[in-house]
């Protein structure tokens, strides 16, 4: 399927047809999450632990279950004891038994709102009720609120029995860091000892949420021969019924997942939290089970990710040539093991050429909420401190900072710091279009300053179906699993029209259920255009060939006397007298050679085309009440092959926006007993449009050869380099060199007024 | 026992409980409905009514997914009682488009691609022909504050201002 990449001449790849459900979208018929119900159905609510950590002696919950309008009450005892263990899996894994866990706590809460109930009834108020009724005997334990705490000798353990897995130097015995990860290269003394300069410092981010405006929602429906229905407002369908079914130990094939609209996910909606509870809370109740969840349980209960301690050292020559860099992280993992610091060791120092490098990684848990997934899990982290470096690196050596990092910039052949080699990639490409952007030479007043970062992503691969179905119009439905977030079914429908030759708005696409579209991970990891396309792009190809296959039997001639150019089969070699046939005609004549056209394809890529980008922000710091406004900003990235662009400069301004956000104004508040004391967004302050100014993309287009259009994802990437590209502005701006986030007012003011000292 | 401090419970149509009969005008047409004493006018739309192209985001006003216009003001209708609505006229986005005729600003909301997840949509469109209600010719800057308080997380509002923007000339073209 490879090889096809260069030179095409596209049709309708490339253009910007309006999505196919873009007209329920904006009309408000579009059924998301909480859009769902069913005659009869209760409403569900979790009971949530007013401790961050506690042990949990008893539970019991006669007195609410007596509660007039309950319909039924579960905990932990009412699931099968998943036990706790890592099952490796590629380059992180999953523990079914902390899955369990965090959807219902077993033995111990791990944080403050970690669910140990549920409750359904004729009304959510009587639901709400009736949880406070749960009578539970809590052995109430020293909550670990920070990494300094989990991290000290005498730190309260959350995991008895958890030893450290992984790399390096390890703590005997149980600790609070899960796992270790290490990458090693070179010779990390010598590397510092031939570097003329060392830059170095310590940097922190404070926990942030993905802040998807949907909360979770999902619908079950428990039958009486034992299946169930399930409408959840998930990135995977099929990963919401595997986690059920093993979860709730049932049979994965009794239960069908419909994915309803999805509003927002970020990585945020790939976990499942309320979809085992409901379905065993409709098997009780004999009645569907709704569940939505309130804006504050989604502060409190899911996402978000990791707050970090980090140290890094980065080693240059007088000329530029960066050789050696150290770093270890520290992120936490929240209430169970699974932080992203594994991705963040494998992408840190990975944009630039480093032979000497040592990555230290460390997976810490402690009495917060689980961390889900967030774009680019870790990387936006871990690119905070390594571009911040490169920016010290830069003014220390005079250098402009875009030259410094061309001077550096891994290229194809360029060896990974996590072990593979690149093949065609735009690092260098999309340096130099942020370079040549009017933006970077734009005038900057007083106040004012400019930053540059770069940042990677390695993108996904994984599993996707389609299946692709001619009408008899001529007309063409394709069908995946993927639901869709950003655009998606407008970018398969395209795919699926360029292989067609005909027009997008004559495919219908379609997500099903996973009853009725092959497997598909997850919306996730920039995957959906890049694996997804790729199997709606070989159904397509098949597709082509039953109808080539059709117009050979009209004719009469050989298949190979029939090609297929631009929606026709035309005849060819010695049959060209045949003329040609449109699709519309071929498939008005299913009915009589052969049938109806249909064909499935499945892919399973290994990898995927990793995706750089380099960021341009300027910013004005009021030194009066260190408010910082986003004057202008920039988003440079490889695409590979952009499907339909306008959603391609959607992800880019996007995941800008979040970083900004990320970078200046959000984060967790805490108080001493681990509250989350802003669950809402009100005080959780995520950008609003009289935030930001418009947000500029440059597509760049190096094709990836592992898809047939050369498509990489574009998703995950736009998110990674803000956090660097905002603080290296505002050490422009004000000669402060930020190294917490967020840079909030105060903390900018106190800075200012720590610098002038 | 939950410890998590005040929580807004949405109402769910309770049997048992005195209900409040109320007379309202729901996009041009008389309805009526029961409701609760404190259940909001977004769960007597979402719930009573099955009107659920009103979306809920967070239930305490910052969100504005729940926008809606009330008597001529644009309101987060999870802050505003059902039995408030009585007597008078409540706007959603289920009233907005005409037939199969879309108002320009949902026809530039496709146009521009405003949209990625399209969970925030309806509550910008109403706040967006609220806005253009008021300033048929909006700057940039009055554009982004009047819309200030509808969160979108996946667009970056780049798009949704240019297609709003958009949206005004076509108006004022078509007033011409």
């Amino acid at each position: 399927m490879s090889g096809q990449s260069e030179e095409r001449k596209f049709k309708q790849v490339g253009s910007r047809p309006i999505r196919h459900d873009g007209l329920e979208k904006v009309t408000g018929r579009a059924r998301f999450g909480a859009d769902y119900t069913l005659p009869g159905a209760q409403e569900g609510v979790f009971v949530r632990s007013p401790y961050a950590h506690a042990r949990i002696l008893s539970i019991d919950t006669s007195r609410a279950e007596k509660v007039p309008g309950v319909r039924a009450v579960i905990t932990a005892a009412d699931f099968p004891d998943v036990p706790m263990g890592w099952i490796p899996a590629g380059s992180t894994g999953i523990d079914f038994g902390a899955n369990q866990r965090t959807i219902l706590a077993r033995e111990k809460v791990l944080y403050h709102g970690h669910a140990f109930a549920a409750v359904a009834a004729s009304t959510r108020e009587i639901a709400l009720a009736a949880g406070e009724l749960i009578d539970v005997e809590w052995e109430v334990l020293t909550p670990v609120l920070s990494l300094e705490q989990a991290l000290a000798p005498d730190a309260p353990i959350l995991h008895e029995g958890q030893e450290t897995m992984g790399d390096g130097d390890k703590p005997e015995g149980d600790s609070n860091i899960s796992s270790q990860v290490l990458f090693e290269g070179g010779d990390i003394e010598a590397g510092f000892a031939e570097s003329d300069l060392i830059v170095e410092g310590h940097f922190d981010t404070p926990m942030v949420h993905q802040g998807y405006i949907e909360p979770h929602a999902c619908l079950a429906n428990a039958r009486e021969d034992g299946t169930s229905e399930i409408w959840s407002s998930t990135q995977g369908a099929f990963g919401v019924k595997g986690e059920v079914a093993m979860i709730t130990g049932s049979d994965p094939n009794s239960i069908k997942v419909t994915p309803t609209e999805i509003g927002g996910g970020f990585g945020g909606k790939i976990p499942v939290y309320l979809e085992p509870a409901a379905l065993v809370l409709s098997r009780k109740a004999g009645r569907p089970v709704k569940m939505t969840m309130s804006r504050e349980e989604v502060f409190r209960g899911t996402g978000p990710t990791s707050g970090s301690r980090m140290w890094a050292r980065i080693g240059a020559r007088s000329d530029g040539t960066i050789v050696a860099a150290e770093t270890r992280l520290e992120f936490e993992a929240g209430a169970f093991r699974g932080s992203p610091v594994g991705a963040a060791c494998m992408t840190i120092f990975t944009p630039y050429v480093i032979p000497n490098f040592k990555i230290l990684g460390l997976d810490v848990v402690l009495n917060k909420p689980r961390v889900a997934a967030y774009r680019a899990p870790g990387a936006p982290i871990g690119a905070f401190a390594a571009e911040s470096l490169i920016d010290d690196l830069a003014r220390k050596l005079g250098r402009d900072p875009i030259e410094l990092r061309l001077q550096n910039a891994i290229e194809e052949g360029g060896v990974a710091k996590y072990g593979p080699s690149f093949g065609p990639i735009g690092f260098k490409q999309t340096l130099e279009a942020a370079r040549n952007h009017p933006h970077y030479k734009a005038e900057l007043g007083e106040h004012q300053g400019r930053g540059v970062a770069a940042g990677f992503w390695f993108n996904a691969g994984m599993q996707s179906s389609a299946t692709v179905s001619v009408n008899d119009d001529g007309s063409a439905v394709v069908r995946t699993g993927n639901p869709d977030i950003g655009g998606s079914r407008a970018s398969m429908a395209l795919m699926c029209a360029e292989e067609l030759g005909i027009d997008v708005t004559r495919v219908r696409p379609l997500v099903g259920d996973t009853d009725s579209v092959g497997y598909c991970d997850v919306t996730g990891g920039s995957r959906v255009t890049y694996a997804t396309g790729m199997a709606v792009i070989e159904a397509t190809r098949q597709v082509v060939d039953h109808l080539r296959a059709r117009a050979a039997t009209v004719w009469n001639v050989e298949l190979d006397s029939v090609e297929w150019q631009d929606g026709n089969a035309v005849a060819i070699n010695g049959a060209a007298e045949k003329g040609s046939m449109s699709l519309g005609e071929i498939a008005a004549k299913m009915r009589m050679t052969g049938g109806p056209v249909v064909a499935s394809a499945s892919v399973n890529p290994p990898a995927a085309g990793p995706a750089f980008g380099v960021h341009l922000c300027d910013v004005e710091v009021d030194p009066e009440t260190g408010v910082t406004r986003v004057l202008r900003y920039t988003v440079a990235q490889d695409a590979g092959k952009a499907i339909h662009p306008t959603f391609v400069e959607g992800q880019y301004q996007g995941g800008a926006a979040q970083g900004i956000g990320w970078a200046l104004n959000e984060e967790y508040l805490w108080d001493e007993e681990g509250r989350v004391e802003n669950p809402g967004f009100l005080d959780y302050r995520v950008p609003v449009a009289s935030d930001l100014p418009m947000i500029d993309t440059i597509i760049v287009e190096v094709p990836n050869p592992l898809h047939p259009y050369g498509v990489r994802g574009v998703g995950e990437t736009p998110i990674v380099p803000p956090l660097g590209t905002v603080a290296n502005a505002m050490r422009d701006a004000t000669g402060v060199r930020f190294r917490s986030l967020p840079m909030s007012p105060p903390r900018v003011l106190d800075a200012l007024d720590g610098a002038s000292d | 026992m939950t410890g998590l401090g005040p929580v807004r419970p949405r109402v769910g149509r309770e049997k048992n409980v005195a209900k409040i009969r109320v007379e309202t005008t729901i996009n041009g047409e008389e309805t009526e409905l029961l409701c609760a004493g404190q259940e909001s006018l977004l769960d007597a739309l979402r719930d009573g009514l099955g009107m659920t192209g009103t979306k809920e985001g967070c239930t305490t006003g910052d969100c504005g997914a729940c926008s809606v216009v009330l008597d001529g003001r644009l309101v987060p209708s999870c802050l505003v009682l059902a039995a408030e609505a009585n007597g008078r006229t409540v706007q959603t986005i289920e009233g907005l488009a005409e037939g199969s005729k879309l108002t320009a600003v949902q026809q530039q909301f496709l146009e521009h691609g405003a949209l990625q997840c399209g969970i925030c949509t309806p509550g910008f469109i109403v706040a967006a022909e609220k806005l253009l209600e008021k300033n048929p010719d909006p700057t940039e800057q009055e554009a982004r504050y009047f819309l200030a308080g509808n969160l979108c997380r996946c667009t970056g509002y780049d798009k949704i201002i240019r297609a709003v923007l958009d949206a005004a000339a076509v108006m004022r073209e078509e007033r011409a």
